[in-house]
């Protein structure tokens, strides 16, 4: 017996210690001590992280045969990404490139760990003017060095199933929001419903109230960068999405607590007839649809006419490429990048991951101009607007991301989402923000 | 004392520890001073490797953390943590003050994780040591059962908990399935992952991931008390429900002093669970600490206030712990003497 007290006594004195370390895992690539050797993390874009390492893998090779350097890839899944990246600022152990998502480029500038892309260092990689002005726009603090390089493009599109469509005998898409709900409650019955939502997704929910909080004509920061979560504009768009479920009953009430795509596996199912997403042709080839199955517009705006200021309809969401400042091996970073942004990895990438490049040159080949991607390319072009490029942008998707999701609680509990609860739960989330 | 014994030791010093115990005390003095000091040094020589990775692992990482706590660490400074500025006592102050919205909100999810625990260790308990109880009676397929109980132990616990998680599906679902379609026990399937609901889902996670080890722990107990305490009482006339309560739980006393002490400090400090079922952002209602932690410094990237936090959940288990072990001890000594 005093054998089992002692070993519990260790027991104990671990537990307390796990307390006051929490989390203190740091782990990171090696830093390429060789200049033949890079360590690159990408970002999760294929269906699946082994189709990523099997697309990435074969470009690779190429890159290895041009150059000589062995380049050690990870896919990172997205929700182990940025806290890795956080690890490997801290430590100072991390890859010599990575993929960061773009709403994060202001935050992870702020921390000083990515190497500031200046014109020398662009010229390096063919110059700025290569890559869109919107696309390099996202890429870190405005009147700052960008933090990153553009990789991939993508916007929002509504994809909807031409089946459904035709069943409940609509026969266009909807292009503004009215015409979405009156569709939508033609379309909501029967055990199917009209959209899918990922209620439980932080990320997701910010892409979608930032559009909409747009066409209010309001940004969830003010002019000095300061948090402005509580506007008349800001709080009637994000009651205006919530209320597709809690008031026009057009999103299933189960979307509430989705987080791992499941809306999307729900389309491919024909459970659901719409769904406001980024590039989801993969995705819904690997559930087994075929390209005629589903179609592509615009996403909805007030007037029906997508454009600038209260017409847009989608952030100007990607992927940007970064190195790392404490790599060994810069020169062969930028070599790295320089061969992921040429023209010709920007079509074969671009085109395996249904993303646009940010590339203008690369923008011009057949393989964009299709239906479905001229749809992205073209809501890029004209009436995307990027995440505020703010410090705080990752802490505010965190704080009104969850506020978001605890009003599709709500909503999917039965509770009322008023003018005021909604205007309660963005007032809780600035009060968390750094001050 | 033969002159043989005593200078055994002289000619071989390095002799094992079992032949210089069993020499006993030379009149000599210096002959005994290498020895003594060899016997009290080996613990430590053992313990040393033990120790070092103590340290490094655990107490190093710990006193950065509590260094972490009075500086304000923000993703300015995470690159280089002595560029980050000290400010004294503020994140203790704003982790503290319950009318602000970090306080609140700590304070709520503390209450919560208080709750938590005391329901997830007290069912653990009851079922753990009732198995334990039953088990003892020799019988067909006890072996097999024992094996059966401890599976959720075994399981790693992503993967068992993500297999809850998707149970837990409201649309699709077993428990659903199970309790809206099958039984018919509620109207419209509830939601299990979101909303008040949450605290029960985790709550059964949480005992059916504790209570085998309290189930091994309370087996291995007993298996200490001696057949005979039974067979006696049980000729003296007593039932089964008054052997253990007269014997079974009074010589079960130490190993239950330890057993809830772990389970408390265990289930206090769990993040796994929550985190693998919630995510980044665990409803109110489960929103237990270690999880609410972890947003307040690695989501928010605020990592003093998290700190300080942590700090403060250190502290108060460690006077839970002292205080635990104070009373159960002062308990016992009277006891003992019987």
């Amino acid at each position: 017996m005093r054998r089992i007290r002692a070993a519990a006594a260790i027991a104990i004195v671990t537990s307390l210690t796990i307390a006051a370390t929490g989390c203190g895992g740091g782990e990171g690539g090696t830093g390429g001590a060789s200049p033949k050797t890079l360590t690159y993390w990408a970002s999760n874009q294929a269906p699946s992280v082994e189709a990523d390492k099997k697309i990435l893998t074969a470009e690779l090779k190429k890159f290895e045969k041009r150059t000589g350097i062995k380049v050690k890839l990870e896919v990172v899944p997205w929700s182990d990404l940025l806290t890795r990246i956080l690890a490997a600022t801290t430590s100072g152990q991390g890859p010599d490139v990575l993929n960061i998502g773009n709403t994060w480029s202001a935050s992870l500038q702020a921390t000083g760990a990515l190497l500031p892309w200046d014109d020398a260092a662009f010229d390096k990689i063919g110059g700025r003017d290569r890559f869109s002005e919107a696309a390099v726009a996202s890429a870190g603090v405005e009147g700052k060095d960008p933090a990153a390089v553009p990789l991939y493009s993508l916007s929002y599109a509504l994809y909807y199933n031409k089946r459904m469509f035709e069943d409940a005998g609509v026969e266009k898409p909807p292009a503004t929001w009215d015409e979405l709900v009156a569709t939508g409650k033609k379309l909501s019955k029967g055990g199917k419903w009209a959209l899918g939502a990922e209620g439980s997704n932080l990320s997701n929910n910010i892409h979608q109230i930032f559009a909409l909080g747009q066409q209010h004509g309001s940004d969830f920061f003010d002019a000095s960068g300061k948090p402005d979560f509580t506007s008349d504009a800001n709080v009637a768009a994000v009651k205006q999405y919530v209320d597709f479920m809690a008031k026009d009953k057009i999103i299933a009430p189960g979307n509430a607590e989705y987080a791992q795509n499941q809306s999307l596996q729900d389309f491919a199912r024909g459970k659901t007839a719409m769904v406001l997403w980024q590039a989801a042709a993969s995705t819904f080839a690997a559930h087994g649809m075929k390209p005629d199955d589903w179609g592509v517009a615009p996403v909805p705006v007030p007037s029906g006419a997508p454009g600038g200021g209260r017409q847009v309809n989608s952030m100007v969401a990607g992927i940007n490429m970064a190195v790392f400042k404490n790599s060994k091996n810069l020169d062969g970073a930028t070599e790295f990048v320089k061969f992921m942004t040429s023209d010709e990895e920007q079509k074969i990438l671009n085109d395996s991951y249904g993303s646009i490049p940010p590339v203008k040159a690369a923008q011009q080949d057949p393989a964009f101009a299709a239906p479905d991607r001229a749809v992205l390319r073209d809501t890029l072009a004209k009436s995307a607007a990027p995440l505020p490029q703010v410090p705080e942008e990752s802490q505010f998707e965190t704080a009104v991301g969850t506020a978001v999701k605890e009003l599709f609680a709500d909503a999917a509990a039965g509770r009322p989402v008023t003018t005021e609860s909604v205007r309660a739960r963005l007032s809780k989330a600035q009060q968390q923000m750094p001050k | 004392m033969t002159p043989a014994a005593t200078t055994t030791p002289r000619r071989a010093p390095s002799g094992s520890v079992s032949e210089r115990t069993g020499a006993q005390p030379p009149r000599s003095r210096r002959p005994r001073l290498p020895g003594r000091l060899r016997r009290i040094g080996l613990p430590y020589l053992l313990l040393l490797p033990a120790l070092v990775l103590e340290l490094l692992v655990h107490l190093v990482p710990m006193a950065i953390g509590i260094v972490m706590s009075f500086r304000e660490l923000t993703q300015f400074y995470i690159r280089d943590l002595n560029s980050a500025p000290w400010n004294g006592l503020d994140n203790f102050a704003l982790a503290v003050d319950v009318n602000q919205p970090v306080g609140e909100s700590l304070l709520r999810s503390f209450l919560t994780t208080c709750q938590f625990t005391v329901l997830s260790v007290g069912l653990c308990w009851l079922i753990g040591t009732a198995a334990a109880v039953f088990l003892q009676e020799n019988f067909r397929g006890r072996g097999l059962l024992r094996a059966v109980f401890l599976i959720p132990y075994a399981l790693p616990v992503y993967a068992a908990v993500i297999t809850w998680a998707f149970m837990f599906q409201r649309d699709n679902g077993l428990i659903n399935h199970v309790v809206h379609d099958q039984l018919g026990l509620t109207d419209t399937p509830p939601f299990w992952l979101i909303g008040d609901n949450s605290f029960v889902a985790l709550l059964v996670v949480s005992v059916w991931k504790g209570w085998p080890f309290a189930f091994l722990i309370m087996m291995a107990g007993l298996q200490n008390i001696p057949r005979e305490l039974y067979e006696a009482a049980a000729i003296d006339g007593a039932g089964v429900w008054q052997q253990v309560r007269r014997i079974t739980l009074p010589s079960l006393r130490p190993v239950n002093q330890v057993l809830v002490l772990v389970l408390f400090l265990w289930t206090f400090n769990d993040f796994n669970t929550p985190y693998v079922l919630f995510g980044k952002a665990a409803p109110e209602a489960a929103d237990l600490i270690s999880v609410h932690i972890y947003q307040s410094s690695f989501v928010t990237w605020n990592f003093g206030t998290g700190s300080a936090m942590s700090v403060l959940l250190l502290i108060f288990l460690l006077a839970v712990t002292a205080g635990y072990l104070l009373f159960t001890s002062r308990g016992k000594k009277p006891a003992d003497a019987h």
